[in-house]
C-alpha cells in the first residue's frame, strides 16, 4: 500500500495548464516592464542631448522650432491648471452626489442612479471634447462679466476643465459612495442616539470615518484627469504658452504627445525622443498617484471589512 | 405566583405607559430642537441634491447637445457612405467597419489572455508568495495608466521596435488589448470569486482535478460575469481615440479596411476627432452626428452588457 495518497498518473496536462495560466497572467508584469522599456531608452537618449535641469525647469517648450528649446514646464502647468478647474468642478458635485446616494437616498433611487452614473462614465472622452469646444466655450464667451477680463478664447483652459468635471464627476461619486457605504451602521446610529442631525451625522460621522476612501476618489480622478488626451487635445489649444489664466489657450502634455506623434517627426531625432520624455514624466506621474489611491483604499478596507 | 408581585398583565400595562411616556418625551425634545437646525439640515439635503442633479445633468447635457446638433444629419447615408472630404456625402463605413475589425483583434486576444490570467491569480496562485502579489499591484496599476501611454507603448513596441509590424490594424487592434487587459482581469477575478467556495470543494473532494473543477464548474458558473466584464471593457475600447492615433489610424481612408495591409485603417472615435478638428460648420454638425450614431453603438452594448448579467447571474 503507498504511504500517502497519490494521483495514479503524472497529470502533465494539469501542470502545463497551471503553467499556461501563468504565463498570462505573468503578462501584465510584461506590459509593465514593456512600458517602462520602451519609455525609458528613448528617454535617455533624449537626455544626452538636454540636460535634466533644462528639461525639467526650463520655461520655453518650443520642441519643433529652430532652435528648439526643451523646458518642460508650460505643458506641466497646462495640464495641472486643466486638472485644477477639473476638480473644482468635480470635487463639490461628486462629493455631493456620494454622500445624497449614500445617507439620504432610498435604495430604490440608488439602485437606478448609480448604475446610470457608471455607465454615463462610459461616454468617450472625444465626446466630452467636442462639446468642451463646441458648447461650453461659447455658452462661456456668452456669460462672461466683462469686469473679469476678456473672455475666453477658442480654445482655452477653462472649457476643457469644465468638461473635464463632468468627467471625472462619476469617479469620484462612485468611489466615495463606496467608502461612505463601507461606514458600519453602529458609528451612525450611535450618533442618532447622542441626538445628534442628520446633516451632522453625515459630515462629522461618516465622512471622516470614509476619509481615506474619499482622498482616494480624489487621487484617482486627478489621475485621469492628467493622462486625459483628447479633451485637452480638442478644446484646450496646442500652444505651450506659460500661463495661469483660465481664458488662455495652452498645450497640455498629452495634447503635446497626441499631435506629435501623429506627425511626421523622424524615429531617433531629439523632437521623437521629446515624446518620450513627456511620456516618461506623465507615466511616473500617473503612477505616483494611482500608488497613493490604492495605499488609501486599501486602508479603509482594512478597517472596516 | 407570590401575592406580593403584581399580576403579570399589570407589568405589561405599565411597561407600556412607560414606554408611551418616554417616547413622548423624546419627541417633545426632538420637537424642541432649534429651528437653524431644521434650516440647516434642509439646505444641506438641497445642496446635495443640486450635486446629484448636476453629475447627472452635465453628462445629459453633453449627449442632449449632440443630439440637438446632430440629429438632423442621421441618415442610414450616414452610416453607410464612406468617408469624404465633402461633408454632405462624408459617411461613417470606413470607420464603423474599422471599429468592428479592431474590436474583433480585441476580443481575439483580450479573452484568452485575461480569462487565463484572472483563473491563474484566483484558482491557482498562493497569495502569500512575492511574485503573485507582485503581479496583482501590477494589474491595478496598470488600469491607472493613460491610455496615450498605452499609444507610447504600440508605437515603440509594435509598430516600430521588437514586433516592427507598421501601421497595420492589428497594432492597433493589439494596443487596446493592452489597454483593456486589466480591465478584463479585474472583471473576470469578480466573476470567479463570486463562485462559492462550497462547489469548489465538493468538486475536488469527489476526485476531480483543479483543471477539471475549473473547466466544469467555475467557468460555466462565472460566464455570464466574465461576459458582461468583457463587453463593458470592449466598449470603452471602441470610445478610445488617444492610442489610436499613436499607432496609426490616421489616414484619410475611403476604402474597407483588412487587419494586416498597410494601406491604413481608421476607427469611428478617430473618424469624429477629424471632423471636430475642421472649422467649418457642416463638419462639426457631422461630428455631433458620428457622436450620437458612436453613443449608441456604445449604450446598446452596454444595455446588453446589463440585460445579460440581470437575465444569468446566478445567487447562489
Amino acid at each position: 500500500m503507498p504511504s500517502r495518497l497519490e494521483a495514479p498518473s503524472a497529470r502533465y496536462g494539469e501542470k502545463a495548464i497551471s503553467g499556461l495560466l501563468a504565463l498570462c497572467a505573468i503578462l501584465s508584469v510584461a506590459i509593465t516592464t514593456a512600458i517602462v522599456i520602451s519609455l525609458l531608452s528613448p528617454t535617455i537618449d533624449f537626455f544626452q542631448d538636454v540636460s535634466i535641469t533644462d528639461f525639467l525647469f526650463g520655461t520655453d517648450f518650443t520642441p519643433l522650432f529652430n532652435p528648439p528649446s526643451f523646458g518642460v514646464v508650460p505643458i506641466v502647468v497646462g495640464t495641472l491648471s486643466v486638472t485644477f478647474w477639473g476638480l473644482l468642478t468635480a470635487i463639490p458635485i461628486g462629493l455631493g452626489a456620494a454622500i445624497y446616494l449614500s445617507e439620504y437616498a432610498s435604495r430604490r433611487v440608488r439602485r437606478i442612479v448609480k448604475p446610470t452614473l457608471e455607465v454615463l462614465a462610459g461616454v468617450p472622452t472625444v465626446a466630452f471634447g467636442f462639446f468642451a469646444l463646441a458648447t461650453i466655450t461659447p455658452v462661456l464667451q456668452d456669460i462672461w462679466p466683462g469686469f473679469l477680463g476678456d473672455g475666453p478664447r477658442i480654445f482655452n483652459v477653462l472649457a476643457a476643465g469644465l468638461a473635464m468635471g463632468i468627467m471625472i464627476v462619476p469617479i469620484i461619486a462612485s468611489i466615495s459612495e463606496d467608502a461612505m457605504s463601507a461606514v458600519p451602521h453602529g458609528l451612525r446610529e450611535g450618533a442618532y442616539a447622542l441626538g445628534a442631525t442628520k446633516m451632522r451625522v453625515a459630515l462629522r460621522v461618516v465622512v471622516p470615518a470614509a476619509l481615506s476612501g474619499i482622498v482616494a476618489s480624489f487621487v484617482l480622478a486627478a489621475s485621469r484627469a492628467i493622462g486625459e488626451t483628447m479633451i485637452v487635445l480638442i478644446a484646450a489649444g496646442n500652444t505651450p504658452n506659460l500661463t495661469l489664466n483660465p481664458t488662455e489657450s495652452i498645450q497640455a502634455m498629452t495634447a503635446f504627445i497626441g499631435t506629435t506623434a501623429t506627425g511626421d517627426v523622424a524615429t531617433g531625432t531629439v523632437e521623437y525622443n521629446t515624446i518620450f520624455a513627456v511620456g516618461s514624466l506623465l507615466f511616473v506621474m500617473t503612477l505616483v498617484m494611482n500608488m497613493i489611491s490604492i495605499r488609501l483604499v486599501r486602508k479603509y478596507r482594512e478597517v472596516y471589512e | 405566583m407570590s401575592p406580593s408581585r403584581p399580576p403579570r398583565s399589570f407589568t405589561a400595562q405599565r411597561t407600556e405607559i412607560a414606554a408611551s411616556g418616554a417616547a413622548a418625551a423624546t419627541a417633545a425634545t426632538l420637537e424642541q430642537r432649534p429651528g437653524a437646525d431644521v434650516l440647516k439640515g434642509r439646505a444641506f439635503k438641497a445642496a446635495l441634491l443640486l450635486g446629484l442633479a448636476l453629475a447627472l445633468g452635465g453628462l445629459v447635457w453633453l449627449i442632449v447637445d449632440a443630439l440637438i446638433e446632430g440629429g438632423g444629419r442621421l441618415s442610414l447615408g450616414l452610416i453607410f457612405d464612406e468617408g469624404s472630404a465633402n461633408p454632405e456625402k462624408a459617411g461613417l463605413w470606413s470607420a464603423l467597419l474599422g471599429s468592428i475589425y479592431l474590436i474583433v483583434g480585441v476580443i481575439a486576444l483580450v479573452v484568452p489572455l485575461g480569462v487565463g490570467a484572472a483563473i491563474y491569480l484566483e484558482e491557482y496562485a498562493n497569495k502569500e508568495r512575492w511574485w503573485n502579489r507582485l503581479i496583482e499591484l501590477n494589474i491595478q496599476n496598470l488600469a491607472g495608466v493613460p491610455s496615450i501611454v498605452y499609444g507610447i507603448l504600440g508605437l515603440a513596441f509594435i509598430v516600430r521596435g521588437p514586433l516592427d509590424l507598421g501601421f497595420i490594424l492589428f497594432a492597433g487592434s493589439m494596443t487596446l488589448a493592452l489597454l483593456v487587459l486589466p480591465t478584463v482581469i479585474i472583471a473576470a477575478r469578480e466573476a470567479i470569486r463570486a463562485v462559492p467556495s462550497s462547489i469548489r470543494e465538493g468538486s475536488l473532494a469527489l476526485g476531480a482535478t483543479r483543471w477539471q473543477t475549473v473547466r466544469r464548474q467555475i467557468l460555466p458558473a462565472s460566464i455570464p460575469g466574465i461576459v458582461t466584464g468583457v463587453i463593458l471593457a470592449v466598449s470603452r475600447a471602441i470610445g478610445e481615440t488617444a492610442p489610436l492615433l499613436l499607432v496609426g489610424a490616421t489616414v484619410f481612408v475611403t476604402f474597407e479596411p483588412s487587419f494586416f495591409d498597410d494601406k491604413g485603417y481608421t476607427a469611428l472615435p478617430v473618424q469624429i476627432f477629424q471632423w471636430v478638428q475642421r472649422p467649418q460648420d457642416e463638419f462639426r454638425v457631422l461630428a455631433a452626428a458620428g457622436i450620437i450614431v458612436l453613443l449608441g453603438l456604445l449604450l446598446a452594448m452596454n444595455s446588453f452588457a446589463i440585460w445579460l448579467r440581470n437575465r444569468y447571474e446566478q445567487r447562489w
